[in-house]
């Protein structure tokens, strides 16, 4: 009952009271904070109840937004700008079924949950996991980012996919737009997060926990644990897309620098602090990591990275379940406490 | 005399792979540690041998070799002894924990240093280079060569000569049954971590020879060292040497053989492992245990 009510407030203050309240600048800046956080409920997903940490969420961000960034470049019918600037002349064969509005939308979650899957089915399969799968899910994204890179006529390089104009009939440049753009983007946050808790709730969550406390004893219970890990990745993976989708027309730029292992572990960080167990403390936690990163962007840039450190150590050190766990953790401390003085 | 060519470049980027890789194996191998902050101990060796450049002139590379190993493996020892002990038995915490760490390293390298990159100046006698078989091999990739082949020799004459190398490998292999014996377990840990992390300081040195130094200089080399690690084994020396080699002279051919063929190199490289990964799943050298995996 009192989830329920939290969860309502969070919605009328999110779709309601955002909107009217904060200026079209500030709008945005929430809207991608909100993209950050449906990333955030497929990591914990992915993370707290699966056990894979996966450090190359910006992979699947990325392949959701470029997905969408090339059916935007493409839909004033012109060659993108900075195709004609690296010599490419001709639109190439991989961009042209993007024009198709339909096809574009399904690459958005076909694409990263197929190299999702066929990663997760690849690895899990050989029962590589642990750090084994946090190291290569890493050197995933850096391999990723270079290809993007490498192939400037074809993705844009550095630079990335930037000026778009329009998002399926909106415009890009009006603010009535792009507050419709941002209520879009809260909506599927909250679709993300009622369908991932029912995900969670149901036996297949309890089985998805089962594999993450002792593997081998489900196993031995005549599961595939290698499948049921790869759906709760490919969920996490879809989710991801998704968020990269939404992401590009609200900011309007997605580069290499918006995916690559640092981006990928700015992801996971919101995650960690709000609570790796607790898919609202994800959400919650996401939010204010990069609200205060925005924060110190504008005050203090070079202080950031020692505050984004020490947040990570202090958040491991001191509380391993992030915020959502603090109350948890509080309650396990009195009560081991209580034990030592009986034993005494 | 292409791939002549090309297998000597792989070879120099092997040995650089062993180098950054070297101290990693041990730690992760021994101690469970994915240290991410390992890339910030190899900036730290790299930047010392800058930092003594107007003391030792141009022999700088020479006289920053030990002083390096001993500021990595300090800074190492520091890290060990602060915070990571605590995260015995959470590997996946440590991951995130020393990623924090390796951030704050690097805004500091660059409050200290500056942003740009600073260079190292190579000495005089490694300039130029040996003409072999039709074959330019220039000094300073044979110098980081002979440097990894020299560090490969050194630690396995330790693993197997010392009391305290034998004391190591015992713990590596099973830590309860060493602790039993009466092996100080917690004192083996801080001799691993400063010798994995003073590797990362000499390969930092080493690294000034092909390139310029800069705050991010670490990152460009720890996803690469820790896919030799997995690759390899944990805590495989064999398995490291071999895993670098190969990946090298991988790279190294993929790039001469595709047109732009740097961005591909990457890929071919992480998709070789991952097949590979299917034949091994553990890696080249498995340790043998009963233990269920």
């Amino acid at each position: 009952m009192r989830n329920r009510a939290v969860f309502a407030v969070a919605a009328i203050l999110l779709l309601v009271v955002a909107p009217l309240v904060l200026s079209p600048f500030r709008l945005d800046l929430l809207g991608k904070y909100l993209c950050y956080a449906i990333v955030a409920v497929g990591i914990s997903l992915a993370w707290g109840r699966g056990g894979m940490l996966t450090l190359g969420q910006g992979v699947f961000f990325g392949l959701g937004g470029y997905a969408m960034g090339m059916h935007l470049k493409l839909q004033d019918g012109e060659l993108p700008d900075f195709m004609s600037w690296s010599g490419v002349e001709e639109l190439p064969l991989l961009w042209k079924p993007f024009a198709n509005p339909v096809f574009a939308l399904a690459m958005v979650i076909v694409l990263p949950v197929l190299v999702a899957t066929l990663l997760g089915l690849l690895v899990f399969r050989q029962r590589v996991r642990g750090a084994y799968f946090a190291v290569l899910s890493q050197a995933l994204a850096a391999a990723f980012v270079i290809l993007l890179i490498g192939q400037q006529g074809l993705t844009g390089g550095t630079n990335g996919l930037t000026n778009f104009q329009f998002f399926f009939g909106l415009d890009l440049y009006e603010d009535a737009d792009r507050r419709i753009l941002y209520l879009v983007t809260a909506l599927v946050l909250g679709a993300s997060y009622l369908s991932v808790r029912q995900l969670v709730r149901s036996r297949y969550g309890q089985l998805l926990v089962a594999i993450r406390d002792g593997e081998d004893r489900v196993r031995f219970l005549g599961y595939d644990p290698a499948l049921v890990k790869t759906v709760a990745f490919a969920v996490s993976a879809g989710l991801a897309g998704i968020a990269g989708a939404l992401f590009v027309p609200l900011v309007g730029l997605l580069s290499p620098a918006n995916l690559g292992i640092v981006a990928s572990l700015e992801l996971l960080v919101g995650v960690a602090i709000g609570g790796r167990y607790s898919l609202a403390g994800a959400v919650a936690g996401a939010l204010l990591f990069n609200y205060a990163k925005t924060i110190f962007s504008e005050q203090w840039p070079d202080g950031w990275l020692y505050v984004q450190g020490a947040l990570f150590v202090a958040v491991m050190v001191w509380a391993p379940r992030g915020l959502a766990g603090l109350s948890h953790q509080f309650r396990d401390a009195l009560s081991s406490r209580r034990k030592v003085e009986v034993q005494a | 005399m292409g791939t002549l060519n090309q297998l000597v470049i792989g070879a120099s980027i092997g040995a650089v792979l062993l180098l950054a890789a070297l101290g990693l194996t041990f730690t992760f191998g021994q101690m469970g540690v994915i240290n991410m902050a390992h890339g910030e101990f190899i900036m730290a060796g790299a930047y010392t041998a800058y930092v003594l450049q107007p003391l030792a002139g141009d022999q700088a590379v020479l006289v920053a070799l030990p002083v390096a190993f001993a500021v990595g493996g300090v800074l190492g020892l520091i890290l060990e002894r602060l915070i990571i002990r605590r995260f015995y038995g959470r590997p996946l915490d440590t991951l995130l924990l020393t990623f924090g760490i390796s951030l704050i390293l690097q805004q500091a390298a660059r409050d200290i240093f500056g942003a740009p990159n600073v260079q190292v100046d190579a000495p005089g006698w490694l300039t130029g280079g040996v003409d072999l078989a039709g074959v330019r091999i220039a000094y300073n990739r044979l110098f980081i060569l002979v440097l990894a082949i020299g560090c490969v020799v050194a630690i396995s004459l330790y693993l197997s000569k010392l009391r305290q190398g034998r004391r190591m490998r015992a713990v590596m292999q099973n830590r309860q049954l060493a602790a039993v014996s009466g092996v100080a377990t917690g004192r083996v840990d801080q001799a691993t971590f400063f010798i994995g992390s003073g590797l990362a300081g000499v390969a930092g040195v080493a690294l000034t020879l092909i390139g310029p130094v800069g705050p991010t200089f670490g990152t460009a080399y720890i996803v690469d060292a820790f896919l030799v690690v997995v690759a390899g084994g944990l805590g495989q020396l064999k398995g490291a040497v071999i895993a670098a080699f190969v990946l090298g002279v991988l790279n190294s051919f993929v790039e001469f053989w595709t047109a732009n063929g740097a961005s591909f190199a990457k890929v071919v490289v992480f998709a070789v492992i991952i097949a590979f990964l299917q034949v091994r799943p553990q890696g080249m050298f498995v340790l043998k245990s009963r233990a269920l995996t």
